[in-house]
């Protein structure tokens, strides 16, 4: 039987880019983006992706109410989160001081303005617009195939931050390092986008469609 | 290694074809739109950007047809403008597969609809386009915002109005000087810097590329954040893959 890949739909930003990717590297997987919490926690997989302010995708949620079908399937299956959908999954957020579904320890921080300065002097801009080399701090199934420190494309203001440094499993650096992707368990989340990031970003989806949720 | 600086290939497309003309007019054909958006992919374009220059609003729809059929084909950043005039129109093209959207002459009518825009769908997808033009002396520098495609004169400086927009909630400027477009003479480099230091999200260097040294000046002396061209792609003067080699060779990092 076909596996099906729910992609949680809460009103929030264009979520066609990360079925239409899901769908190219998935051809023989039912890719189902759905605001039905049934039909997430029946999915195989489910890819939580997110655009804009936290706070409004928080208050989303929270209003379709797909918070319980997100905190069960993030504990028992593949579960992907993508940048909103990565961040979400913390404590807390300093923008608009947001709470976060807390399923990961942690908070979600802005790129801090006096220190946005590389190497050679230059300015950085915020958000953090195009593509970062990707470190993978440890090994895990879903960067099989992926170059460590190949680009991915990335567009945010905010990072997270963790006490539990185990949970890193990839770090960009802006100036200063950061995480930039996240795993524990059936659970993996990217602060880029792998569904714009070209071949690695595809290989990362891939590697995901394939995955058991094994780490 | 710090971020990489992008090159951005810009497809003018009107009645479903990709064309090119010389500061604003007198348009030539260059091909079919998905076509040529998968070559520059293939050859490793950071993203595209397709301007609708098309005037009349019959045919609009036919974009939303071509940024359909690319973003299921092409998995780099796509970026839409050209007649968005509501936040309607701006929910249709993120709908048909654009990452972000341009918003020209209706930044200037209605300003309102970048906050609303930037408010409904996040300030990462709304892009602001400025024709500038430049107005000044040596002695006193001054550009001025232009819209309708560089028909309009607006009395709006261009570094004041970039952040302005920026202050609405825009995520990134895309600035073309319109002394230069098409004209393959270069950026207007004082232009893209006042730009570029006076705001703090991302500008793209728009108008001008004739050569690959210019994609570099636009970086090292014009302070974008982002180089985009048309020309020097569409007629096969040069590829990505040139471009971005003779970019890293000159210090600019680069994704190769």
């Amino acid at each position: 039987m076909k596996q099906t890949i729910a992609v949680i739909d809460y009103g929030m930003g264009n979520l066609r880019s990360v079925t239409k990717a899901l769908e190219h590297v998935a051809p023989d997987s039912r890719v189902l983006l759905t605001s039905d919490a049934r039909q997430i926690e029946q999915a195989d997989k489910v890819v939580f992706p997110g655009q804009g302010a936290m706070r409004d995708c928080m208050a989303e949620l929270t209003t379709r109410g797909l918070r319980d079908a997100v905190h069960t399937t993030a504990t028992d299956r593949p579960f992907l989160g993508i940048c909103i959908g990565e961040q979400m999954l913390f404590e807390h957020s300093e923008e608009f001081d947001t709470p976060g579904l807390g399923i990961l320890p942690g908070q979600v921080k802005r790129f801090p303005s006096d220190q946005m300065v590389d190497a050679q002097g230059q300015r950085l801009k915020v958000p953090h617009m195009g593509w970062s080399e990707v470190w993978h701090s440890r090994p895990h199934p879903l960067w099989h195939g992926i170059e460590d420190g190949a680009r991915f494309y990335f567009v945010h203001s905010y990072f997270v931050t963790t006490p539990d440094t185990a949970l890193t499993t990839g770090e960009s650096t802006y100036p200063n390092r950061f995480t930039c992707a996240v795993g524990r368990n059936n659970l993996f989340a990217t602060q880029f986008h792998p569904e714009k990031s070209h071949s690695a970003g595809l290989r990362l989806l891939s590697n995901f469609v394939a995955w058991n949720g094994q780490a | 290694m710090p971020l990489a600086k992008r090159i951005i290939p810009c497809l003018d497309v009107t009645a479903g074809r990709v064309v090119k003309g010389v500061n604003f007019v007198g348009l030539q054909d260059a091909g079919d739109p998905v076509e040529i958006a998968k070559r520059y992919d293939d050859q490793g374009a950071d993203e595209l950007t397709f301007l609708d220059i098309t005037a009349s609003s019959d045919e609009r729809d036919i974009i939303l047809h071509i940024i359909e059929d690319v973003a299921s084909q092409v998995f780099i950043p796509l970026t839409v403008g050209g007649g968005v005039r509501q936040v309607e129109d701006i929910r249709r093209l993120l709908n048909a597969g654009a990452d972000k959207v341009s918003i020209n002459t209706s930044a200037v009518t209605n300003p309102q609809l970048v906050e609303d825009a930037a408010g409904r769908f996040g300030s990462q997808c709304i892009v602001v386009a400025i024709d500038a033009k430049d107005v000044g002396t040596p002695e006193a520098p001054r550009w001025e915002v232009f819209t309708h495609g560089g028909r309009k004169a607006t009395g709006l400086e261009a570094v004041a109005w970039a952040q302005k927009m920026q202050s609405l909630g825009a995520g990134e400027i895309l600035l073309t000087s319109m002394d230069r477009d098409g004209t393959k003479q270069g950026f207007n480099l004082p232009l893209t810097r006042a730009v570029s230091d006076a705001v703090d999200i991302p500008v793209i260097a728009s108008g001008g590329v004739g050569n690959l040294q210019h994609l570099t000046d636009g970086i090292l002396l014009g302070h974008a954040d982002a180089v985009l061209a048309a020309s020097i792609f569409h007629y096969g003067e040069y590829t990505v893959q040139q471009a971005k080699e003779y970019m890293r060779q000159q210090g600019i990092e680069v994704r190769l």
